[in-house]
């Protein structure tokens, strides 16, 4: 793409952080029962009023977890994207959701445990297990392998990890009654207490991608032309698979799996601004947030009892992917 | 249909009548009209991208022409069925890809897979043409080898077998010596002259090699963005203004001291820095 | 040329058929195997039978309890592992054939998820029967390969086309059918959940006929089109210039595969990871990469039989579905897949 003039480039990022802005309000201001503006600045104030409850235990935790989720889950698609080198890599579709899942369901189904601590630990070491074998495979490739190659062999970890998590539900009934419903992405909790546990993991993951930004520039063109950029591949698929840890295990251990977002965020910050990853990153950290407060708010009024985010996101997400592989550049056999 | 009021010379097998051809939305080429004379070894030469593959892939009904028409001994490709168009030519193309593990013998009985059917699967014209195509191309000691353990010149002999055992009187060559080494690249190319000598095939071939096409081709095709520039023997159609018009090739043109066949020696072009 | 494979029938005839050598040997061994499997089956079970009981039982009619176990409950379910597995095995073997890819299988690519979402619909909105279900299974899957192969017909059915948009069609249902299973009941949920591990437990005559009888007239067309699909491995235009037609051909063979595998599925459930691992392990057996698809198969119904077997006796008094079996097993073998390729593009 030619490079965007910098008053266009200045025109996005403006525009997209008044888009998040009008997003984070639309979250609170929306939903089942509308809540006026005024009511709303009032309980932030801290005063309380009729609405108060449905805000603090409702509203404003939901909010605050999309952008959460939102950040984690573009920063690691762009993560992703750059290291395969594959334009299709999602989280969802490579298995690391489903390594994140399978963890928590294993620890809960197999041993029991509960409680926030327990099923963070589990998603993170599940991510971790999961994100290293997507790496290594999509980084022994010495020629850039076609695209579905690696999406094929992360479909397959995936439908793997899926099924046994079906196996471990079905041999423990009261485990499977609460993971189906944790299975179900969503956004929606009451009370800001995991969220608070697990930010600081989350937002360290945050950082650590933001740093990768630079490097990954030199990572996106191969091993072999980055180390002759003088950039140590190893240290960086290291950093890139803590990061991605980071940010995936506990976004997943609070929202239980949403997928997509990662598949979509980079094509359209690439389509926006260009090809550098460091301004694709940055201006992620805007527009994943923005999706994701959108899918949830347009899941708030689709049927009678709203969609899970995950859903929603589904819906968006795989006509996209059809629609990015139908385009001519992308045909091949 | 349009019916095409053409009939194309005598003694050419395969002709093309004002084709436009190429892919989607850019054709590559538009009303050409291209004869091969029966009997023939003719060479298709060109730059990079003149179209010289998509018109060879055209001829063969790989490539549906937008406009126009292919006749095969003064008949419509379009006549043919699939299988009875394998009889009457053969292909060597430049994206052939061996299953992994297969052996010698196997890869080249699979040409005879237009004179089989479900019900007769083997029968003994296939052995000999197996046989000779072999022998033909100097493979019967390696018929039990693995393909993927042969050299690059040894893997394109036994992609030549496949299209000879196949038996047809018509034979496309892609590219055939392209990723080949010089002597393998001769070696083939005197099997070609032959087959074309004493086998009596017709054999059309896109080169890049303008001397070797020179030397072992009856009749050429210079083409250029898509349109035939020249067509006739060798020697009467190969002089140096013709390079400059094709490849925008300063040269001088003497006749081969082996084969009295036209030489081309490039003109050094001074590079400015 | 002997020494490569047997002919069958006369070189100078008018019929005659190419067996490779290898294949043969290994075919010949798996169908015995399948044959000591099936009656290994019938002795086995909480309800042992002498050799000399099962004898009987098979060639002279009776009304004895022998008579109702092995033919009402054994015999129909070994019938079923084995179509079944053969079934699934072809599908899998023509899919990575047509692909390129070994990992290019049906229950991968997603058109299972179409099945079980035409299940889930059944079972929560129309509190369906099991016969209902098998009719909503088969809908599912039928229509989700509709579309799928509708969105990457652009000319021509491409590769990764195909593959790619598999994936986001089965990504895109599993979100939905995740969401449906929550909204149902817990009773509904747990069925659709059982019914999407695979198990061929309580297999009857009566549910095993009708897929009998979709299955293997298809199975035979499948087996049939072994020489197309050997063709197209060559690459389009060597297929095309030896006188294949692409395009019907492997638009053919797909619809074929995917008939398959879904009316074998009707009744056992979609039993994952048959259709990845049989063709690849009978590679492996035959030492061909591309074995032919009677062995493959054969392969598919011995390790369905196996995993049958284990799924029925290796926990004491607890009949597993034999999806997990399979799940297991085939995860094991997906991993030591993996990892070997990986060793093999490092080197």
């Amino acid at each position: 793409m030619a490079r965007q003039s910098a008053g266009r480039c200045g025109a996005i990022w403006v525009w997209a952080a008044l888009a998040l802005l009008a997003a984070l309000v639309a979250s609170l201001l929306l939903g089942a029962r509308p809540i006026p503006i005024s009511a709303i600045w009032q309980t932030l104030l801290g005063e309380s009023n009729e609405y108060s409850p449905l805000i603090l235990h409702g509203r404003l935790p939901r909010t605050l977890l999309a952008l959460l989720a939102g950040l984690a889950l573009g920063l690691s698609g762009i993560l992703m994207q750059a290291i395969t080198r594959n334009p299709l890599a999602d989280p969802g579709i490579l298995g690391i959701n489903a390594g994140a899942s399978f963890a928590v369901v294993a620890s809960v189904g197999i041993l029991g445990l509960s409680g926030q601590v327990a099923i963070i630990t589990a998603a993170l070491v599940g991510t971790f297990c999961a994100a290293s074998l997507v790496f290594v495979l999509g980084n022994l490739r010495a020629v850039a392998a076609h695209p579905a190659h690696i999406v094929l062999a992360g479909v397959a970890i995936n439908a793997v990890l899926t099924g046994l998590c079906s196996a471990i539900t079905l041999l423990n009934p009261s485990a499977f009654d609460r993971l189906r419903f944790w299975n179900a992405g969503s956004v929606d909790i009451m009370t800001l207490t995991p969220v608070l546990y697990a930010s600081p993991l989350l937002l360290t993951g945050v950082l650590l991608a933001l740093v990768l930004a630079s490097p990954l520039n030199a990572v996106v063109l191969g091993r072999h032309t980055a180390a002759a950029l003088g950039v140590r591949h190893q240290h960086i698929l290291l950093m890139a698979l803590l990061a991605m840890t980071l940010l995936i295990g506990t976004s997943t251990a609070l929202t239980g799996p949403i997928g997509f977002i990662g598949l979509m965020i980079p094509h359209l910050t690439r389509w926006l601004i260009g090809q550098d990853q460091r301004r694709m990153m940055f201006l992620a950290c805007l527009l994943a947030p923005l999706l994701l407060l959108a899918a949830d708010i347009l899941g708030r009024f689709m049927l009678t009892n709203g969609i899970r985010v995950a859903v929603v996101t589904a819906l968006i997400g795989a006509p996209v992917m059809i629609y990015l592989i139908r385009r001519p550049t992308s045909e091949s056999s | 249909m349009t019916t095409y009021a053409y009939h194309p010379a005598d003694g050419a097998v395969l002709s093309g009548h004002q084709l436009t051809f190429g892919y989607r939305d850019h054709p590559v080429a538009c009303n050409l009209d291209v004869q091969i004379p029966s009997g023939s070894f003719t060479a298709i030469i060109g730059p990079n991208g003149c179209g010289k593959s998509t018109l060879l892939r055209t001829l063969c009904r790989l490539l549906e022409p937008q406009h126009g028409e292919v006749q095969l001994q003064r008949h419509p490709l379009a006549h043919y069925s699939g299988r009875e168009l394998a009889k009457q030519i053969g292909l060597l193309a430049q994206s052939a890809s061996a299953p992994e593990g297969i052996r010698v013998l196997e890869l080249v009985a699979r040409g005879r897979y237009p004179h089989q059917s479900w019900l007769r699967q083997w029968h003994q014209d296939d052995e000999q043409a197996v046989t000779e195509a072999l022998q033909m191309t100097d493979l019967t000691e390696l018929a039990h080898c693995r393909v993927d353990t042969l050299s690059g010149g040894q893997r394109q002999r036994v992609w030549v077998a496949m299209v000879l055992a196949q038996q047809t009187p018509l034979i496309l060559l892609d590219e055939p010596t392209t990723y080949l080494d010089i002597s393998h690249q001769i070696e083939l190319l005197e099997l070609f002259h032959a087959l074309n000598h004493q086998g009596g095939r017709t054999l059309v071939a896109v080169l890049h090699d303008i001397n070797q096409a020179c030397r072992y081709a009856s009749h050429l095709i210079a083409m250029r963005a898509g349109c035939i520039v020249a067509e006739g023997s060798p020697n009467e159609i190969v002089t140096a203004e013709l390079m400059q018009q094709v490849f925008g090739l300063s040269c001088s043109v003497i006749p081969d001291p082996v084969s009295q066949t036209p030489l081309i020696i490039p003109h050094r072009s001074p590079i400015w820095l | 040329m002997n020494s490569a494979w047997w002919l069958i029938g006369s070189r100078q005839g008018a019929w005659s058929w190419r067996v490779n050598r290898p294949t043969a040997r290994l075919g010949l061994g798996l169908l015995l195997l399948c044959f000591a499997l099936g009656i290994w089956s019938l002795y086995l079970g909480s309800l042992r039978l002498t050799p000399e009981v099962i004898w009987q039982t098979l060639t002279q009619p009776g009304h004895s309890m022998a008579h109702t176990v092995i033919l009402q409950w054994r015999l129909p379910r070994i019938v079923m592992a084995w179509v079944a597995g053969m079934a699934l095995a072809i599908a899998g073997g023509i899919f990575q054939s047509l692909l390129r890819n070994p990992m290019g299988s049906p229950d991968v690519i997603g058109f299972n998820t179409g099945a079980w979402s035409g299940v889930l619909l059944t079972v929560v909105l129309f509190k369906g029967s099991e016969f209902a279900m098998a009719l909503g299974s088969l809908l599912g899957g039928c229509l989700t390969a509709g579309i799928i192969f509708l969105l990457a017909w652009q000319q021509g059915l491409a590769r990764m086309r195909l593959i790619i948009i598999g994936i986001a069609i089965s990504a895109l249902l599993n979100a939905v059918n995740i969401w449906v299973m929550m909204s149902a009941s817990q009773e509904s949920a747990l069925t659709a959940v059982l019914w999407s591990m695979g198990s061929l437990n309580g297999m009857t005559w009566r549910k095993c006929m009708p897929v009998l009888i979709g299955c293997i007239p298809l199975i035979l067309l499948c087996l049939s089109a072994n020489r197309p699909l050997r063709q197209l491995e060559l690459g389009d235009d060597i297929a095309q210039a030896t006188g294949v037609r692409i395009q019907s051909s492997r638009l053919l063979l797909l619809l074929s595969a995917t008939a398959v595998a879904a009316i074998a599925t009707t009744m056992t459930g979609p039993i994952p990871f048959i259709a990845l691992a049989a063709p690849q392990i009978a590679a492996r057996l035959c030492r061909d990469p591309s074995p032919s698809l009677l062995c493959t198969g054969l392969t598919g119904a011995a390790l369905l039989l196996s995993a049958d077997l284990l799924a029925q006796h290796a926990l004491e008094g607890i009949q597993l579905p034999v999806g997990i079996v399979t799940i297991s097993l085939g995860g094991l073998y997906l991993l030591i897949l993996l990892l070997s390729e990986a060793r093999r593009s490092s080197s």
